[in-house]
């Protein structure tokens, strides 16, 4: 009965969402506030009818109901209460129900916020937007409903796979999603402006909240992908350029250059067309990544719900809707007004490299993630791109992008000052080259390309701390006016200093980790040893344990360090009856930011010699020392702190409508 | 600077050329620089014979893990044998194995062969679903009539071989 009403509910967010399509477009033309309330309510109306929908869904996995089909294919009766939920967007029918939900989620937030906005651009932005939610949910109901019964439902059902039983897995895909599709109301507020053909600071300003949101979700969200990836595969890294990693890296990309050259247009007026191809690009990269995580078409190690027979139609819905909305573009992005002039040193040039480099850099991911396809199409072929084609093409743009970073937020608009700017910034350079030295002199001498990451972390920090130095004018006026000037500061200000220490922190983790991690793998018997970066491990003992849906088998391993205990580890080896599948559990020790990352694997038995002696068990035992491997998840969780600091700002807030003559003087002469 | 244009509009697309030509120049380099050297090709056992892959070439092996292949030595080393319909190669692989990793199943071993014909996989994988399949093999063995839907264990992969 819930199933069924879940499914009426969700066929009436379809039609609502028609409607909203229809309605606004109508009100747009007809210039009706009536007609375009309407719409709003449509919005409304269909967010609430996919919230039953999903609802609905919820409770069938919470109550174990298994007449639905994917309960039965994707939960189980002794599943914790938590992966049942998760066990909701756990599948591809889930999946693409989540991404509706919060599709026509943002549909009724820009329908109910956006009260600053021109009417005409609204209703068209609500109209997209409608259209969107009308194109997804029409495959949700037609090809992916996952409410639909089945004719005899098994007593038990299939379970989550035990990889995605995992708390940071469960929360991964809504803040994924949130991000994936908060790029929607960017897309559909650019698709509404170039249909109304202007684009001005005063639209840069109403994209720029929603990127920002959306921003943030998915910086979470992708960190939330690596840890997971770090944790629970047991492989010690958390980051592979696997194409599906890539997919979720490719939009946050196109996004962090969209919120840099929103700021030009917003400040300065330029680069308007740039933003607005960026703002679809954006969107268009989400969906290409819902595309090539759900079709199966490339090789990934970390592919779930992967159907390839609805790929097809995920990548139609892919091709008609960035089509059409780069078509509006080509046709319409010419007539654009070119906006201000700025020297070849100003804050505007300064950003319109930044997008160059992460343009750039995008573009490189893509091809890499895309070229067995190509490769595949043009010689029949079938290939790999491994991680070396990306370190090599994408870290030294990166390495780029990151040294002229922190001289960015210093140089002035329309003409800056490079002298100035190396005036302030240069205790911060030499500092950081000095970081760099002593790393490549005392840690160790051989990795000079890991000094050189510690040089560029230490730049970003610094240089992010230079820059609250600079604006507070530290040391040059009063402690108490450096206090003012400090607390007076716009949170825009302060969300672009933490992201910037974020992107810091994060670089000094990661080169820190890749250039001095160790390494061990031993097979040992009870009371057996091995060391890894001056650490050593004894195998104590190994036991039973109860899981509530798994047996497991887990270790307790004795670290100590130049004979001092530190901790013990317990990492253990589960195996879930209900899939028929083991999962290794890793236990971390933790060491200030750094990690000594232990993984039980699989017990043998030694071969017994002449004497008949041996047949003792033993375990595989991987140990791995992760040095600062915390800052890498830390960083970007600063950035995205930085991402919500800027949306908390007085401009940012919606609604706010600002004085017409106001929002003429922003624009350039 | 006389050779500059005049025109501030024509000024600001000669700086905008003049910063993005490095970055492209830099990115194109690299792209291809990269897809030189890091592609690696897939093959099945019977392709990898007909191709011969010079040993040490980094390429990638698909197929099926032989029923009763898989020999696990105390000192971590593993051997198995990856099957199709027409040809074996051993794999030699030092580790633990993916959780998912089962005989009769199939799976892409990363690596090398020796020059003993012999495949030394620096990385074993195996899918994290039960019911996915690496595309490259799902193709491979679709292409050799031995496709059947999800999880099913072809013959040539129970039967346990001679050697």
């Amino acid at each position: 009965m819930i199933a069924e009403l879940g499914s009426f509910a969700l066929i009436l967010a379809l039609a609502f969402a028609a409607a909203q399509t229809g309605l606004s477009a109508f009100a747009r033309a007809r210039r009706s506030s009536v007609l375009a309330a309407a719409g709003e309510g449509a919005a409304l109306a269909s967010f609430a009818g996919v919230a039953i929908a999903f609802a609905c869904l919820i409770h069938a996995f919470v109550t174990s109901d298994f007449s639905v089909a994917n309960v039965a294919q994707n939960s189980h009766t002794e599943k914790p209460m938590l992966y049942k939920v998760a066990g909701a967007w756990g599948s591809h029918e889930g999946s693409i129900l989540l991404w509706c939900f919060i599709l026509t989620g943002y549909g009724a937030a820009a329908a109910t916020l956006g009260r600053g906005l021109p009417q005409g651009l609204k209703a068209l932005m609500v109209s997209v937007q409608g259209a969107l939610g009308t194109v997804f949910l029409a495959y949700t109901v037609f090809a992916s409903n996952p409410l639909l019964r089945l004719a005899s439902p098994p007593v038990e059902g299939h379970s989550l796979n035990p990889l995605l039983q995992d708390p940071a897995l469960a929360i991964h895909p809504p803040f994924l999603y949130s991000g994936y599709v908060g790029m929607s109301v960017v897309f559909s507020l650019a698709v509404a402006a170039l249909i109304e053909g202007r684009v001005d600071a005063a639209w840069a300003r109403w994209v720029r909240p929603w990127a920002l949101a959306a921003w943030s979700f998915l910086t979470v969200g992708i960190t939330l992908g690596a840890f997971w990836a770090y944790y629970e595969l047991g492989w010690g890294g958390w980051w592979f350029w696997d194409p599906v990693e890539n997919a979720s890296f490719m939009p946050w990309l196109i996004a962090t250059a969209l919120l840099h050259s929103a700021i030009v247009t917003e400040k300065r007026g330029a680069l308007a067309g740039w933003t607005l191809f960026l703002a679809l690009g954006a969107f268009t990269f989400s969906m290409l990544g819902a595309f090539l995580v759900r079709s199966g078409v490339l090789t990934s190690v970390h592919a779930f719900a992967v159907d390839p027979k609805r790929g097809v139609l995920l990548l139609i819905i892919l091709g008609v809707t960035a089509g059409s909305a780069f078509s509006l573009f080509a046709w319409r992005a010419p007539k654009l007004s070119p906006g201000g002039v700025f020297a070849p040193i100003s804050r505007e040039s300064a950003l319109v490299l930044n997008n160059i480099l992460l343009a750039a850099a995008t573009a490189t991911v893509l091809l890499g993630t895309l070229y067995p396809l190509i490769r595949q199409a043009a010689t029949g072929e079938a290939i790999s791109v491994g991680p070396p084609y990306f370190n090599l093409t994408f870290a030294p743009l990166m390495a780029a992008l990151a040294i002229l970073l922190p001289a960015g937020p210093l140089l002035a608009w329309k003409r800056g000052d490079l002298r100035g700017v190396g005036q302030r910034l240069w205790v911060a350079a030499l500092a950081a080259f000095g970081c760099g030295l002593l790393t490549y002199a005392f840690v160790s001498p051989k990795k000079a390309l890991g000094a050189l990451g510690v040089t560029i972390g230490a730049w970003l920090v610094l240089g992010a701390v230079a820059e609250v130095i600079e604006r507070t004018r530290a040391f040059r006026v009063s402690p108490a006016d450096s206090w003012r000037r400090l607390t007076g500061l716009p949170r825009g200000a302060w969300g672009m200093t933490l992201a910037h220490l974020g992107l810091g922190v994060f670089v000094l983790g990661a080169c820190v980790e890749l250039g001095w991690k160790g390494e061990a793998a031993e097979a040992l018997p009870l009371g057996g040893s091995v060391n890894v970066a001056g650490y050593h491990l004894v195998l104590e003992t190994v036991g039973p344990v109860d899981g509530p849906n798994f047996d497991a088998e887990q270790a307790s391993i004795r670290i100590t360090r130049e004979g001092q205990p530190v901790c013990i580890a317990e990492p253990n080896r589960r195996f879930y009856p209900a899939g028929n599948q083991t999962v290794s559990g890793i236990a971390i020790c933790y060491r200030g930011a750094s990690h000594l990352y232990v993984v039980l694997g699989e017990r043998r038995e030694t071969t017994p010699d002449a004497q008949g002696r041996g047949g003792t068990p033993v375990w595989l035992v991987r140990a791995y020392w992760n040095p600062w491997a915390s800052l890498i998840f830390l960083g970007p969780v600063i950035m995205a702190l930085g991402g919500l600091t800027s949306l908390s700002d007085r401009r940012m807030r919606l609604g706010v409508a600002r004085p017409r003559k106001d929002r003429r003087g922003d624009q350039p002469a | 600077m006389s050779w500059l244009p005049k025109s501030p509009k024509a000024r600001r697309r000669l700086t905008l050329i003049a910063a993005i030509a490095p970055v492209l120049a830099l990115a194109a380099g690299l792209t291809l620089w990269g897809l030189r050297d890091s592609i690696s090709f897939f093959y099945t056992p019977s392709q990898a014979v007909a191709a011969h892959p010079p040993a040490g070439r980094a390429v990638q092996l698909g197929g099926m893990v032989r029923m009763g292949s898989v020999a696990k030595h105390p000192d971590g080393r593993v051997e198995f044998v990856v099957a199709d319909r027409t040809a074996t190669s051993k794999v030699v692989f030092q580790g633990d194995l993916p959780d998912l990793f089962r005989e009769g199943q199939g799976v892409v071993a990363v690596g090398a062969f020796r020059g003993d014909g012999i495949f030394e996989a620096k990385q074993v994988l195996a899918k994290h679903d039960e019911k996915y399949m690496p595309p490259d093999l799902a193709k491979a063995l679709k292409a050799q009539g031995e496709w059947r839907g999800d999880g099913s264990t072809p013959d040539y992969a129970k039967a346990k071989p001679s050697t």
